[in-house]
């Protein structure tokens, strides 16, 4: 049982953790299983929050593109770190912040350190090619490509490159000799482009 | 043929194979939890089809949103459909997009070029 010292202590860090967001301009945190329910309602609370705002059509569409792709990529791609409950959904970070001129959708979530220079690899093609390479590669993909046991298509960061028109801005973390923490932040402009 | 008449969702397309009317449609949302068991009965209906179809096969996609694992299925009923016009068959696709979605009508151009099935881009607005 904790005593009144911590859980003083828990309700300081509520607090703090509340301003950070706040200065971070951060509408949504979450930390878990990422399950189609959870990416489901993650995607419908935002889009009534963006209907409020007014946003443009568009950019609504883009970042509901977008946390949908992100949010599956998690749940199909992270690597569970408490193997003895198996589960079929990975676990991650997700967040979403928000100013006068974009939108940020950001994702973490823990991968093998064996699979690090293969995402690399293929985050860093996807970076050096332009809006027409993006297209020939999406369309090779889906000709070519296999969807996995998992469901996914091999698609989604192809998707969100393009979507977003902006480079993916992505980082690995070491955890440690075995893990590493993934994280990446797509940036969808709120101006009508 | 059996009828296949799907209520869409908020996760799940409206679909509608009757051959007997002669409708052949997807439309709505595409992002089902299991793309592959959400499409298989659809690929299924279509690979029956394909053996007797009808003089000409208007499909109509009207999608709103699909995610990039449906958009790998959506090129598996487009191929099905290729395989008919190869045939020999009258088959018509058409690809309904809203006017202000460029995206979408983008995705319909890159099906168009990836297909060998005739193919018609309509726009519609939104109220």
């Amino acid at each position: 049982m904790a005593n009144l010292k911590d859980k003083k202590e828990s309700l300081d860090f509520v607090y703090d953790f509340y301003v950070k967001m706040k200065k971070n301009n951060i509408n949504l945190a979450y930390e878990g299983e990422i399950t189609h329910q959870i990416t489901k309602a993650f995607t419908s609370l935002t889009e009534s929050s963006m209907a409020k705002e007014d946003d443009f059509n568009t950019v609504q569409k883009k970042v509901f593109h977008v946390m949908v792709e992100c949010l599956q990529n998690i749940s199909k791609h992270a690597e569970n770190r408490n193997s003895i409950v198996t589960s079929k959904d990975g676990r991650g970070i997700f967040m979403i912040s928000k100013d006068d001129a974009e939108y940020n959708v950001t994702t973490g979530n823990v991968i093998n350190n064996d699979k690090v220079d293969k995402l690399r690899e293929t985050l860093e093609n996807i970076n050096s090619l332009d809006k027409d390479g993006l297209t020939v590669l999406y369309k090779q993909q889906m000709r070519e490509g296999r969807l996995s046991d998992r469901g996914g298509a091999g698609l989604g960061f192809i998707d969100i490159a393009r979507k977003t028109g902006q480079k993916l801005v992505y980082s690995f973390l070491t955890i440690n000799e075995k893990r590493s923490f993934f994280v990446l932040t797509s940036t969808i402009s709120r101006l009508k482009s | 043929m059996q009828v296949i008449k799907i209520k869409g969702s908020d996760d799940t397309p409206n679909v509608i194979l009757d051959k007997e009317n002669g409708i052949f449609e997807i439309s709505g949302r595409s992002l089902p939890e299991d793309v592959a068991a959400f499409y298989e009965p659809i690929l299924d209906w279509l690979e029956e089809y394909t053996e007797d179809p009808l003089e000409k096969t208007v499909f109509n996609f009207k999608l709103e949103y699909f995610n990039t694992a449906s958009s790998k299925l959506l090129l598996d009923v487009l191929l099905k459909l290729e395989d008919m016009y190869d045939d020999g068959k009258d088959i018509l696709v058409r690809w309904h997009f809203p006017d202000d979605d460029e995206d979408m009508e983008e995705a319909g151009e890159e099906y168009a070029d990836i297909v060998e099935v005739p193919f018609e881009q309509v726009s519609y607005t939104i109220d």
